[in-house]
């Protein structure tokens, strides 16, 4: 079997990061989960922002995650589509608006 | 899409012991996962028993005129088995004799049933208080000799629960066969036709959803939310309730999580889920499910990998409520699918 840093079997014990440190991994866990109860966002809506964050952050794990998730809260691919679509666009909007830095000292540096 | 039942294409998974042992295999024989007994046992809750009797399931027959991908019955054209006559009028004796409050038909399709007509006739006079026809929809425009099924079905006050995996056309289409979806628009068009689902309306018209897949089913809640909104304001569709229900790892659907890799995470999904709150709704603590031959079981799936009744009596033709009286539950790993959540059950999430 051929090795790599990502093995899906390793979401299942994400659980497991807290028997190395107790306190913590309970305060984490406790946050996410409130974080995705329904709210003043319903938990389709967070579901779809994590998708679009996933994909920005490019954790594999959580893009496994928030996919099967999607499903499961039937939302549909072109739903989960845009959303990655949103990420993307905020994603290269942010590197591409560096480009007025580059302007700046371009223009600051040229006679 | 497939087009012939595992029976017909000779799978090795056509046979219930071979599914039984799968499922007590592998994950759960390595100790990766506890079994259903233990993780019950853990509860406090072992033996599951049965309680007071109050739903009557009957299976007529293992014929459908659709092969959905997730079918935990095997179903389709190709199947023979249906219930007789004769073991109908053993049902009806039983009906009478027991005072079940609900009477649920089911397939296959049961209106392929040459009897299904008279049965209901029949069990009509009975006094049940809830009598439900589980119809696919399809079968109510597949051939003319159906399409009367809506006026049938109000005539005798039958309480009708369909499936419908999706509100979408390619997502339904996908699990149970192409042009599935617009034959389920038409039918329910045609039920709200006749006063079924309509709001404040006595007829009875439920959804089933289960999901197209290897995941679990979201908040039925939610999803009912969602159905009522796209189907009224797409198709100008009304229903009443939504019963979301968890595909249970046997028969098409184990066959499917195998074929597609998905079994573990599958098996992991409902174990994670498991809720000990469940146990004591489970379905099979008020049920009886008879087969198309008259054997009975706890429930469907327990019918369909031939798990009988926990008791001297094991055929409907030797009803007797005492022997079967506080039975103990036959389990199995598939049992992890009505206890995942909210819990699951062919009524839906436990209310
Ligand atoms: S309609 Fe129901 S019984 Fe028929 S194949 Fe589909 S799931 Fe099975
Ligand atoms: S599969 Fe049947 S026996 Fe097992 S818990 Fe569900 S209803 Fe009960």
């Amino acid at each position: 079997m051929s090795k790599t840093y990502y093995n899906p079997d390793d979401l299942r014990k994400f659980g497991k990061i807290t028997e190395w440190s107790e306190e913590l991994g309970e305060k984490f866990f406790d946050y996410y989960g409130k974080v995705f109860e329904e709210g003043a966002l319903t938990a389709r809506e967070k579901s779809l922002i994590a998708l679009a964050v996933s994909h920005v952050v490019k954790c594999p794990y959580c893009i496994d995650a928030y996919t099967k998730d999607g499903l499961q809260k039937a939302i549909t691919k072109e739903e989960m589509m845009e959303a990655v679509h949103v990420g993307a666009a905020i994603e290269s909007g942010a590197t591409l608006v560096h480009g007025v830095q580059m302007m700046n000292k371009y223009e600051k540096l040229s006679m | 899409m497939i087009k012939e039942s595992l029976h017909k294409r000779e799978s090795s998974l056509s046979k219930s012991q071979k599914q039984l042992e799968y499922l007590a295999n592998g994950i759960f024989k390595s100790g990766d996962l506890p079994t259903f007994k233990a993780k019950v046992n853990k509860s406090g809750q072992h033996p599951l028993r049965a309680k007071k009797l109050e739903i009557l399931q009957l299976n007529l027959g293992y014929m459908c005129n659709q092969v959905c991908e997730h079918c935990h019955v095997d179903a389709g054209p190709d199947r023979k088995e249906i219930m007789t006559k004769e073991t109908m009028s053993q049902c009806l004796e039983v009906i009478k004799r027991s005072g079940v409050h609900t009477l649920d038909l089911t397939g296959g399709a049961p209106e392929m049933n040459p009897n299904f007509r008279w049965f209901v006739e029949e069990a009509s006079t009975l006094g049940v208080k809830d009598f439900i026809v589980r119809s696919n929809l399809t079968i109510i425009r597949a051939n003319k000799k159906y399409y009367d099924l809506p006026q049938f079905y109000k005539k005798y006050n039958i309480h009708v629960v369909s499936s419908m995996p999706h509100w979408t056309k390619d997502k339904t289409d996908k699990q149970r066969g192409d042009g599935v979806f617009e034959k389920s628009i038409q039918a329910l068009q045609d039920l709200n036709a006749v006063g079924y689902g309509m709001p404040g309306s006595h007829l009875e018209l439920d959804l089933v959803y289960n999901p197209s897949g290897a995941f679990l089913p979201a908040d039925q809640t939610s999803l009912e939310n969602e159905y009522k909104k796209s189907l009224l304001h797409e198709f100008g569709i009304q229903f009443h309730k939504l019963f979301a229900i968890t595909n249970l790892p046997i028969s098409r659907f184990l066959d499917y999580l195998i074929m597609s890799d998905n079994y573990e995470d599958y098996m992991y999904s409902l174990v994670e889920a498991f809720n000990p709150g469940t146990l004591s709704g489970v379905m099979c603590t008020n049920t009886l499910s008879v087969s198309w031959d008259g054997w009975l079981y706890d429930c469907d799936f327990n019918q369909m990998l031939e798990l009988k009744v926990k008791s001297k009596v094991k055929h409907i033709r030797d009803y007797n409520s005492k022997e079967l009286a506080d039975r103990e539950i036959v389990v199995s790993q598939h049992c992890y699918g009505c206890t995942a959540g909210a819990g699951s059950s062919c009524q839906g999430t436990m209310q």
